[in-house]
């Protein structure tokens, strides 16, 4: 599948994949923001509240039905944080039209009402419905505070911001609940101007229609979209060293029966110059899938836990291995997963582990084109690192990495954060903290 | 060996389908220019299945054994683990175990033929040593745990406990750590033996690959032998109340978490020569009915989202699984109460006022294109056309059989199905400060 990239509007990319394969047509809207403190929870608010309603559909239940008379056409609010980029906007997806009973259409309709939903949404004297704002940040938080109920994620969540305590990779994609009450629906306007007028915009479409059309309908739909001088000075500041010289440990205890250790590490010096085939690699040895280091020794020979694996993020340079384990078997499985990144460290990588890796990633770039909104967030993620490879492309690097090209990304690697999560009954450390339903901030 | 083709012209879609002399069950679904194919091969035997019937004679075993096997089913003779082999192969292969159901699922981009032996293979093959039970019982004791700080998983069972007395699908498909302790190699082999046979199996194939190849690789592998098929028992028929109305309890979680539940018709006691097609309408009507009463477009839910009373983590659904029906409402929200309060008073509006006709054509048009989206899914249309074949009927007939239902048998469902005292309701809410 050919893909094409090219600016419609100042700002604005149209990245273009044409195929006849899908029965749907997806069609994402994202607008790029640096991620602080300060800015990142009205951001992740604006989407939820253009959702809420627009200048033709004014409220949540036109729009629902706008929906279904558009053959279940769905928008839905995207917010991402790659790296230490905020992303922000929306993703539609829609019948294709040759699919509908004789006469139908919804293509067109479709990708109007998703411009209409960004640049001309439902006001009052101009300014954003307080009332839908105020109902919007109130859930959105309530979103935050739910972290919590999918213990292993929170675990890895809690690890981040205990760990980038100092950098504003640990505000998280949402920001924090209580900048998100204490946004007022003003203050959200303009910032909702601020970025419509200046923040890079990616628009990604994959379906049936040809390019020059796709662009013609959204220059059309965007034409009235205000847009001042664009602001390119976004990016990740990546730290290669660990904050302290030893690992920092920090126990959380939580009403849990399982415990759950999320062992953070910073890749360290080879994000100089990033490979991230070697690093794909990596990470699939270490921790990823069923014949990876971290399951088959730390689950299945050990039988430490129910699950253990490792992901990496190669924008910020981090990676996270975690595994569900018995409160007291703490030690055991810590140690574990840092011995079995000692192995890769020594160079014990057998020849099928190698070829394990190399056929899992290709397998999954293989299966990504079956998907579009694999193939979405692949076009965004790449497009933020500058790093503009096709699927294909890519295959042909994981042919290429060699034993020491994975060798060198384990000896690069630095532990930095040793996170737990257990339960209450305990007598334990100094650096034990107790959290109940609010998280401690940094 | 009869293979039948059948075309869905609106969606572009041929589905493959056929028995094999051994009874195997096998559907297949080729999808030109597609990099994946997926493969799912599942027995209908599920955590519910505790106690059962085979050739006379009546047999009980503990909670968690069809979920055990599920675990223990990767295991081969030569040492080898199937999960490793299949990844190994550049597969990404998994399993499940539901109420019902045990699949195992695998999906590749190169040597589909070589995955689907393997699948096949392995599934056939027991192999357990009290060594390895043992093993096992460490990690699904882990794997239990990790279900009792699910606040969803807790819930849900709470739910079913309120409105099932006796019937085994209240209890968690896992098992307790106290009944997996009770399992031996020969349990294992035991159940292997009776609900593993082709019989009372399926096999469904979705990729870009040769249908008639599929039957014959079944064929080959599985051999003909046709085995009998195993009566589960249930326990007597439940009252068509709750036990009891409303359950709450306190864990770690941001807001409350709420499920309201109903014991409905499963669509099978209400014809009397129920057959595959009448089932799946009368299904396809409650789906609609729920769908126009609580769905996203519903005035209901909007309302009640515009309020602050719903949030976006709000679903509606009909579980239908060993005989059983369970409408489940639920999701998020700082007021459960109210939520129940509303939706009572939604029926009671329309038991007397109907449907607004545009409304009802406009919902139907989003399920007919709720459809085409789930036909991009080809884990969910494998994993439904292998459940809904227990059940007598073809998940892709729904296509032709949505413009046939009408908005009166939609309100006759909503009046017939909800009365305040066949519901129960679960909540989880914050913990609360001492």
């Amino acid at each position: 599948m050919k893909q094409t990239r090219t600016e419609i509007l100042p700002g604005v990319h149209l990245n273009h994949i044409q195929t006849d394969k899908f029965k749907i047509a997806v069609m994402s809207i994202s607008m790029l923001a640096q991620l602080d403190r300060e800015n990142a929870s009205m951001n992740a608010l604006i989407p939820f509240v253009l959702r809420r309603g627009t200048a033709h559909y004014g409220d949540i239940e036109k729009i629902s039905n706008r929906f279904d008379e558009l053959y279940c056409a769905n928008i839905d609010p995207i917010v991402r944080r790659v790296g230490e980029i905020q992303c922000i906007g929306l993703m539609a997806s829609y019948p294709e039209d040759k699919y509908l009973p004789e006469g139908e259409a919804v293509a067109q309709d479709t990708i109007d009402l998703l411009c209409e939903m960004l640049i001309n949404p439902a006001t009052r004297g101009g300014l954003l419905i307080k009332n839908y704002v105020e109902s919007e940040r109130k859930k959105l938080a309530d979103i935050i505070r739910s972290r919590i109920n999918e213990k292993g994620s929170y675990a890895i969540t809690r690890c981040i911001e205990e760990m980038c305590c100092f950098e504003d990779y640990s505000v998280g994609r949402f920001g924090s609940a209580e900048d998100c009450e204490a946004i007022r629906y003003k203050k959200l306007t303009q910032q909702y101007h601020t970025l419509l007028e200046t923040a890079p915009i990616e628009i990604f479409y994959c379906g049936s229609q040809p390019s020059k059309t796709i662009a013609h309908w959204l220059k059309d739909a965007l034409c009235t979209m205000p847009r001042g001088e664009i602001n390119y000075e976004i990016g990740t500041d990546v730290r290669m060293n660990s904050v302290e010289d030893e690992p920092r440990i920090y126990t959380e205890t939580l009403d849990v029966t399982q415990g759950r250790l999320v062992i953070g590490f910073r890749l360290g010096e080879c994000m100089e110059d990033p490979d991230k085939a070697a690093l794909s690699m990596f990470n699939t040895i270490y921790g990823a899938g069923v014949t990876s280091k971290l399951f088959v020794n730390v689950r299945e020979k050990l039988q430490l836990c129910y699950y253990a694996s490792s992901s990496a993020d190669s924008h910020k340079g981090l990676l996270f291995a975690t595994a569900g384990i018995d409160f007291d078997r703490f030690e055991e499985a810590k140690n574990e997963m840092l011995h079995q990144l000692d192995e890769i460290r020594n160079g014990n990588i057998t020849d099928e582990e190698m070829a394990y890796a190399r056929k899992g990633i290709c397998s999954d770039l293989a299966s990504m084109q079956d998907s579009q909104t694999a193939m979405e967030s692949y076009t965004i993620s790449n497009i933020l690192d500058g790093w503009v490879v096709t699927p294909e492309e890519y295959m042909e690097l994981v042919q290429d990495v060699t034993k020491e090209d994975v060798m060198a990304i384990a000896n690069s690697v630095v532990c930095d954060m040793i996170y737990f999560l257990r339960g209450e009954e305990t007598e334990d450390s100094e650096n034990t903290v107790c959290i109940k339903e609010e998280e401690p901030s940094c | 060996m009869l293979i039948t083709k059948k075309e869905y012209k609106s969606v572009g879609e041929y589905l493959y389908s056929g028995e094999l002399e051994n009874g195997l069950k096998i559907f297949v679904i080729p999808k030109q220019g597609y990099n994946s194919q997926y493969a799912v091969f599942g027995t209908h035997y599920g955590g519910a299945m505790r106690r059962f019937a085979i050739d006379g004679e009546t047999i009980d075993t503990p909670a968690g054994v069809a979920h055990f096997l599920e675990h223990k089913m990767f295991d081969m003779p030569d040492g080898s683990n199937a999960l490793t082999t299949l990844s190994e192969n550049g597969a990404d292969a998994n399993a499940f175990t539901s109420s019902d159901l045990t699949c195992y699922h695998f999906s590749c981009t190169e040597h589909f033929e070589e995955n689907l032996r393997i699948l096949l293979q392995f599934v056939s093959t027991p192999y357990y040593t009290p060594e390895t039970v043992q093993k096992e019982q460490g990690i699904i004791a882990q794997e239990i745990q990790m279900g009792d700080d699910s606040p969803g998983r807790q819930v849900y069972y709470d739910l079913l406990s309120l409105l099932y007395a006796h019937h085994p699908i209240k209890d968690a498909v896992v098992g307790t750590v106290e009944s997996i302790a009770e399992i031996t190699d020969q349990t294992l082999y035991h159940c292997h033996r009776v609900f593993y046979a082709p019989s009372n199996m399926v096999l469904c194939v979705e990729g870009d690959v040769n249908p008639e190849r599929v039957f014959e690789i079944a064929n080959e592998v599985l051999g003909s032998e046709r085995k009998s098929i195993p009566q589960a028992d249930f326990g007597e028929k439940e009252s068509d109340l709750p036990l009891a109305p409303y359950k709450e309890r306190q864990m770690p979680v941001g807001m409350p978490e709420f499920l309201i539940g109903e014991k409905i018709s499963n669509g099978a006691k209400d014809t009397e020569e129920p057959d595959g097609k009448s089932i799946l309408l009368q299904r396809l009507t409650a789906g609609l009915a729920l769908r126009l009463l609580a769905g996203a477009s519903s005035s209901f839910y909007t309302r009640l989202y515009a309020d602050g009373v719903l949030t976006r983590d709000f679903d509606v659904e009909i579980d239908y699984a060993v005989g059983t029906a369970t409408m489940i409402i639920g999701g998020q929200s700082p007021d459960p109460e109210k939520v129940l309060q509303e939706l009572l008073s939604e029926v009671d509006r329309i038991r007397e006022k109907g449907f607004n006709k545009a409304y009802f054509s406009r919902t139907r048009k989003a399920m007919i294109g709720g459809q085409l989206r789930g036909l991009e899914d080809f884990d969910g249309t494998c994993v439904s056309l292998l459940a809904d074949a227990f059940d007598g009927f073809c998940t892709l007939d729904v296509i032709e059989l949505l413009p046939q239902i009408s908005r009166q048998a939609c309100e006759q469902w909503i009046a017939d199905t909800f009365k305040p005292e066949k519901l129960a309701m679960a909540v989880i809410r914050p913990l609360t400060e001492e």
